[in-house]
């Protein structure tokens, strides 16, 4: 197991149960993090790379399967395409290149390479680490290319699994809620695919891909975009940049926000429809990390008048002139069985009967995919073979140097969650609020106390936070998280570099410096 | 690129058929009989797993199907054909051709005397089976005599092994009771409770969260569950994940809440319905059981065949879920 850029102990806890079963089974984990987190304690091996040189390490990774044979040749030839691009890609990415450029021992990298390589099945999951990046799209086909490279991939206990942040980030994507999909996954520009849901919703879908969310923001920067509606979402606290984000939220000419609380960004909005709780006030599916949609029921009658968003939804599209008749998430959901071939075989009663079944499900016959890419192990492989895409090492956008010299990423903790308006709802006694982490030695460096409050300066912003020593920090290596906006408002600091492809942000990667206050004020 | 297909514009082709998990070495099947009857069951299977595929209703306190069995309580033994000593049924696997009586007299003798000790020295007012059991053995637990006066708080923490003490004054029965522990908001440890079935520390320790909390600490009568150096909870290792309290028989572990509620007179069962959702947090997609008495949640469990969760939860899973219920009742559509 590689646990890469992911802290699941904290993270996703009862996933790592599963893995910890493993490991006291004497599975081997090695753990790929610039901290040495709780997982890397758990590991045979931790990775402390530099923020932001993992397709250094996972090219010299392949670079020395490569080199010492190790790689499954007989899967390359059948199964995938490019091998010699990737090859060549890869041959300068030498151990000792590697531990220059990511800081992790060239001795540590050969041992995963060769642990993993000749492991009789291995698997690769990673979380933000990977994809918070302004490259987090190539740091994954980095990833994939270790896996086509050893054949670790659509066989059981392999493969590449990104462990969702989310209880339906996985469900969201599958029912369309990316700019370029129909639900299913099903590509907007493909005209056969479009074709279905024009016939059955008796429209024409526009033909072209939407925004995603920084490009939403771009768009409103551009002034393309004026009114936006947004759905259980706080972007006024969870965007990097947020200075720009709340100056580009506030200048729309209309906002609407659809949440269970009045959170910052409603704060913000022309309109504020109050909804009812998804998981626990309403019925529907939600589809967790290993692709499982789960149901979930209404245990609690909302408060006030707060409604399903369903109903919400379906009432607008009336306001606006839709004939959309009033309906149930069961038919919302046999609908979405028509159109998307991957939900077809998942009714209502299977999902009931069977606790939850994995996509793709064809028919009701079908069980539901354990893996994917099994297809990858037949002979001839139907369809298209894997392509390797070999990518560059490509350092973070928010360069160190003089002036910013320290590195701060950020990230979640065990009780807390992404900008604590669910988290912050329970009284934990794991909390202690926002600090900026520090390891032991720049502690000294700076001469601070544990507690001091200190001036932190990024390149668009400020903030002011107490220190707390870490001693799974490396020197210039400092760690905070999302988790208390109201009263540490992190990403005023962070990033918004974005991947081009993903539109995700570089959370991860902040150049900073720490300003020691005139009077030291300890924060008890 | 350019050599690269645009995969991700067309559905990926199917696998010819449904990928499989490896197959399952055979299992063998093993005959035995149970009071008599022929029973045949997979090999590796246990003389409780037998029983109760049989339908033979076997009692147990500090088993459970999602940790290694301990052998602790003792009150599900069974008597095994040429075995000198009964066994418990929960542990001890079947073997070819053995045979098993569960209701003979000396089982029923050996079960009725394990409840009446139990009873006799821990407060069961809040395990659901024991008033069934007692029933069902004539167990009675005040034979003993008077309860003895309960220790004071921390007192048999101190206690270390080969300390014992001579009653003083009127015979009474011993026991472990003892002020509740409350140190934190989420939950309470009443160790007046505890028949150290040894389940949350199976829990907290390898069949499940791996943090390793707490232990059993002291031998014999003195023998408790504690943290390390009987620290307080906030002061442990304890990262408040309750499922030491999920798989509690007793009632020694509960939600703060649930406790609250109790001492109140406000807690009523008969009000509350248990609902099943999935946790709004990450996206590994626990099942959790939402308890619900008066459009409160009161409790948060998971279901043991959960295959997500084999019962166990995280903090946020298991406490996290206020948020719900601190909106304004009186939320409404603003412009």
């Amino acid at each position: 197991m590689i646990l890469w850029g992911s802290n699941a102990r904290e993270t996703h806890p009862i996933f790592f149960h599963h893995l910890l079963k493993g490991v006291n089974k004497g599975a081997r984990l090695y753990t790929v993090d610039p901290r040495r987190t709780s997982s890397a304690e758990w590991s045979d091996g931790w990775l402390g790379l530099d923020v932001g040189s993992d397709i250094a390490l996972a090219n010299a990774i392949g670079r020395e399967i490569l080199a010492a044979g190790l790689e499954n040749r007989e899967f390359i030839a059948r199964a995938t395409s490019g091998i010699e691009e990737y090859r060549a890609k890869v041959e300068s990415y030498t151990l000792e290149y590697a531990e220059r450029e990511t800081g992790v021992p060239a001795a540590m990298i050969r041992e995963l390479a060769h642990a993993f390589a000749s492991a009789p099945r291995a698997m690769i999951c990673w979380t933000l680490g990977i994809t918070e990046h302004h490259n987090g799209v190539d740091n994954v086909l980095a990833l994939i290319s270790l896996v086509l490279l050893t054949g670790h991939v659509g066989r059981y206990g392999s493969g590449v699994n990104p462990l969702r942040g989310q209880n339906n980030v996985q469900g969201g994507g599958d029912m369309g809620a990316l700019p370029d999909r129909l639900p299913g996954f099903q590509h907007v520009e493909n005209d056969e695919l479009r074709a279905k849901f024009d016939q059955l919703w008796g429209v024409t879908v526009p033909p072209k891909r939407g925004w995603h969310l920084s490009g939403m923001f771009d768009a409103m920067e551009r002034g393309d975009l004026c009114a936006v509606y947004v759905i259980g979402e706080n972007p006024v606290q969870s965007e990097a940049d947020q200075a720009k984000a709340i100056h580009l939220l506030s200048n729309l000419e209309f906002l609407v926000v659809q949440d269970i609380f009045l959170t910052k960004t409603a704060q913000l909005a022309d309109v504020v429809l109050p909804a009812s709780a998804a998981w626990a006030e309403t019925e529907g599916t939600v589809t967790n990390s290993e692709r499982r949609v789960q149901r979930v029921r209404r245990a609690l009658a909302p408060p006030g008048l707060a409604r399903d968003d369903l109903e919400i939804v379906v009432d607008l599209a009336q306001r606006m002139g839709g004939n959309w008749p009033a309906t149930t998430p069961e038919a919302i959901w046999d609908e979405l069985r028509m159109l998307s071939p991957v939900h077809a075989g998942m009714s209502y009663k299977r999902l009931e009967e069977l606790g939850g079944l994995q996509w793709p499900c064809y028919d009701e016959n079908h069980p539901g995919e354990l893996f994917l890419h099994s297809r990858l192990w037949e002979d001839p492989v139907p369809g298209n073979r894997a392509p390797f895409i070999p990518v560059d090492h490509d350092p973070p956008v928010d360069r160190l140097d003089a002036d910013f010299p320290i590195r701060l990423t950020t990230g979640r903790r065990l009780d807390s969650y992404n900008t604590g308006v669910q988290s912050a709802g329970y009284r934990s006694p794991l909390r202690r609020g926002e600090s900026l982490d520090i390891s032991p030695e720049d502690l000294a460096r700076y001469g601070l106390a544990d507690g001091e409050l200190v001036r932190v300066v990024s390149r668009r912003g400020q903030i002011s936070v107490a220190v707390r020593v870490d001693p799974s920090l490396r020197p210039g290596l400092t760690f905070m998280t999302l988790h208390f906006q109201d009263d540490v408002a992190v990403n005023l600091l962070t990033i918004d570099a974005t991947d081009p492809k993903s539109g995700t942000a570089e959370f991860k990667a902040t150049a900073i410096r720490i300003e020691k206050l005139k009077a030291a004020v300890r924060v008890p | 690129m350019s050599s690269v297909p645009p995969i991700q514009f067309y559905p990926p082709a199917r696998s010819s058929q449904p990928p499989m998990p490896p197959e399952a070495a055979r299992v063998v099947q093993v005959e035995l009989t149970i009071d008599g009857r022929t029973v045949s069951v997979p090999a590796g299977s246990t003389i409780l797993d037998a029983c109760r595929a049989e339908g033979v209703d076997t009692p147990t306190l500090c088993y459970l199907e999602n940790l290694t069995p301990i052998n602790a309580c003792r009150v599900c033994v069974v008597e095994v054909a040429g075995s000198r000593v009964l066994a418990p049924a929960c542990s001890r696997k079947v073997e070819p051709g053995m045979a098993v009586q569960t209701d003979t007299e000396r089982v029923r003798l050996s079960r009725k005397v394990v409840l009446e000790l139990l009873g006799s020295s821990v407060d069961l007012s809040t395990a659901p089976q024991a008033p069934a059991y007692f029933a069902r053995y004539g167990a009675d637990p005040e034979r003993f005599g008077a309860a003895a006066q309960p220790a004071a708080a921390n007192e048999r923490d101190g206690l270390e092994a080969g300390h014992h003490h001579a009653a003083d004054g009127q015979p009474s029965a011993a026991t472990v009771g003892q002020p509740v522990k409350i140190d934190n908001e989420l939950y309470v440890r009443d160790y007046s409770k505890c028949i150290l079935c040894y389940k949350c520390v199976e829990a907290c320790g390898v069949d499940a969260q791996n943090t390793f909390a707490i232990a059993v600490a002291g031998r014999g009568f003195d023998a408790r569950i504690s943290t390390e150096w009987n620290v307080g909870l906030p002061d442990s290792a304890c990262v408040y994940c309750g499922n030491c309290i999920g798989v509690c028989p007793t009632g020694a572990l509960m939600f703060r809440s649930e406790y609250e509620m109790r001492e109140a007179g406000t807690w009523d069962e008969a009000a509350q319905t248990s609902t099943d959702t999935i946790c709004p947090y990450c996206g590994v997609g626990c099942t959790l059981s939402l308890l619900v008495q008066d459009n409160e949640i009161v409790k948060v469990t998971s279901p043991l065949d959960s295959s997500v969760t084999e019962g166990h939860l995280c903090v946020k899973g298991r406490f996290g879920f206020s948020f719900v219920q601190q909106r304004e009742p009186g939320a409404a559509p603003t412009t």
